[in-house]
């Protein structure tokens, strides 16, 4: 197979939004090339049969398969490069992409800019330590998901569920509607990680219990589960002793977070974001290789995948632009100006923000948005975007929650305010 | 005596928390904190109405590995009748080529909305 000019890794909403803008950006469809380790485009959304996405992209509430094929149709249309079943294998710092596929084999292409749309996995089991014994039964909520909607098996008739993120909620209707009891969702926080919205179509919807501040903390059953045990936690977290109750139950589900899945990235020398789990990028989403893009659930997770194909659209755009640059600086034009990198920080509840660094001498407009997450629930707080301590803009939000990913846009005060060595700081008041 | 009746606007993912203002003879006299209009709307079918768009599978032939098809109700049914859609949804097998928003069932259960594929897949 030949080199190509952009090679996207993941052919999810990420990696098809990332395609078609590239290509809207003059990039030809030969010259892009999506390699997708699914038989089939359309990433995570092709088991997300529930209804919740693209209300911001098409006024609509879309199903995720409904949504990830408006872009599978516009790929196709356009003739726009992709492999089914190619499992990326690595990636070198100078855009050298293995991969094996049953029609090509095993394959290393070179590309003069590659985009990372790779999502992200669930949190396993073993990330957690519960007690006991290792039953059948157990599932990440995500792999019970793909169980029930693409190949049409229930796990279980008694369910509990641990986590109470989005995933988590949505399994619990799911399965209550397949005919299975979905007995409580536990929750280790004092408040839930899914969407308000969300707890009242799947659990108030279906009279499904939340415990809020529980745990499970063992695990009965030989070869299947029999049981769990579960309890309250204090303000540590950790279990109260007396509190203890045993749930029989043949099957739990963990809903208990995502991490993007950055075995490549890290590989190849990507400088990772220790809090999102996801490369650091600029206002590009350029990470610290030049040339290589990042978006999507691979860069942090996305509750709405409306900003996904968002922050996609960008990177994809940014990557015909570096093929271009790249191609005019071969041809003897240097860049006019280097990158000059100012940091972002997050700040008084703010967990993090990405774009993790600014570049002061790229294209600061008012599209650009700094995403973050809250590490509380806040009520009636003003989110402040600041430079070098002054104050340069305001969002008042009623209500904040770390389930909800936010933004603040740089303004004009802002953008005016950024200088060599600035800091760029999101926080609440 | 008026009662307040709190609801999580289901509507769009913003999900406000919306009150109403509900008198004794069942009748609504104020709707609170809701962002746009549809959350007025959403607060009011809900108390009287309530209703939810339906997403499952049915069984899906001739389509080799793909052996179940994505569908939706094009609107609300009835939020009682939901386990009596699940079981309706049982007795449906579709056969494949099937292209996105083809209708499976008109007027579903009479309730009012369609029901769709979800997704074009090919015949295999
Ligand atoms: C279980 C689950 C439920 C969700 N529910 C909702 C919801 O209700 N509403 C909503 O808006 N969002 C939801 N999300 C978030 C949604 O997944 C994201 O918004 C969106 O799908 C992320 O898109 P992505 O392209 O970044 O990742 P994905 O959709 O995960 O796509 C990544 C793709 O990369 C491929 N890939 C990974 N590694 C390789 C490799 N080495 N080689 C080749 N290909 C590779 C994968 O096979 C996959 O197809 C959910 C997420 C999950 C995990
Ligand atoms: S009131 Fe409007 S903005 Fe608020 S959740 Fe409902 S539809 Fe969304």
């Amino acid at each position: 197979m030949e080199d190509k000019k952009i090679i996207i890794i993941g052919g999810g909403p990420a990696g098809l939004a990332a395609a078609i803008e590239a290509n809207n950006q003059g990039i030809a469809p030969k010259d892009i090339l999506i390699l997708e380790r699914d038989r089939e485009l359309g990433g995570i959304l092709n088991q997300c049969i529930h209804a919740g996405f693209g209300l911001h992209m098409f006024g609509e509430e879309l199903t995720g398969p409904e949504y990830a094929g408006r872009f599978i149709d516009i790929v196709r249309e356009r003739g726009i490069g992709y492999l089914c079943d190619a499992m990326v294998l690595s990636l070198s710092p100078d855009h050298e992409v293995a991969f094996v596929s049953p029609t090509e084999g095993f394959c290393r292409i070179r590309a003069n800019a590659v985009v990372l749309a790779m999502g992200c996995r669930e949190r396993t089991r073993g990330a957690l330590n519960i007690a006991g014994t290792r039953p059948a039964g157990i599932y990440s909520a995500g792999t019970a998901q793909r169980y029930v909607n693409i190949d049409g098996y229930l796990p279980g008739k008694r369910v509990v569920i641990l986590g109470s993120g989005d995933i988590g909620l949505i399994m619990a209707r799911r399965l209550t509607l397949e005919g299975a009891k979905v007995l409580r969702v536990c929750e280790l926080m004092p408040y839930s990680g899914g969407l308000p919205r969300n707890i009242a179509q799947c659990l108030d919807d279906f009279d499904i219990p939340l415990y809020l501040s529980h745990t499970v903390t063992a695990i009965h059953g030989k070869e299947r589960l029999e049981a769990v045990t579960v309890a309250k936690v204090g303000d540590d977290r950790r279990p109260i002793p007396g509190t203890e109750e045993y749930i029989p139950c043949d099957t739990l589900l963990l809903s208990v977070g995502l991490l993007p899945e950055n075995e490549l990235s890290r590989e190849a020398g990507i400088v990772l974001d220790r809090i999102t789990g996801g490369a650091q990028v600029d206002e590009t989403m350029q990470t610290s290789i030049p040339g290589v893009f990042a978006c999507g659930n691979v860069l942090h997770v996305h509750d709405l995948v409306d900003f996904v194909t968002k922050e996609a659209y960008r990177a994809g755009a940014s990557a015909a632009a570096y093929v271009s640059c790249a191609c005019a600086s071969n041809e003897g034009h240097e860049p006019d100006t280097a990158a000059r990198y100012l940091p972002t920080e997050g700040k008084n509840g703010v967990r993090y923000v990405m774009p993790q660094k600014l570049n002061a001498n790229g294209d600061l407009n008012a599209d650009t948005a700094l995403f973050f997450r809250v590490d509380n629930i806040y009520r009636d707080r003003s989110v402040i975007l600041s430079v070098d301590g002054k104050p340069c803009a305001k969002v008042k939000k009623r209500f904040l929650e770390p389930g909800q990913m936010e933004h603040i846009n740089l303004n004009e005060d802002a953008i005016a305010a950024i200088r060599e060595g600035s800091t760029v700081t999101v926080a609440l008041d | 005596m008026n009662t307040t009746v709190k609801k999580t606007c289901i509507v769009c993912p913003m999900g406000c928390h919306l009150e109403a203002e509900v008198s004794d003879n069942g009748e609504i006299l104020s709707v609170s904190g809701n962002t746009c209009k549809r959350g007025d709307a959403y607060i009011r079918t809900e108390l009287t109405d309530p209703r939810r768009t339906l997403t499952s599978t049915v069984r899906l032939c001739g389509a080799g590995a793909e052996r179940y098809l994505p569908v939706k109700t094009t609107g609300g049914i009835s939020k009682a009748r939901l386990m009596e859609a699940m079981k309706a949804l049982g007795e449906i097998t579709v056969t494949a080529p099937v292209t996105r928003g083809d209708v499976i069932v008109k007027n579903f259960l009479g309730e009012g909305a369609d029901l769709v594929a979800g997704k074009t897949v090919d015949a295999g």
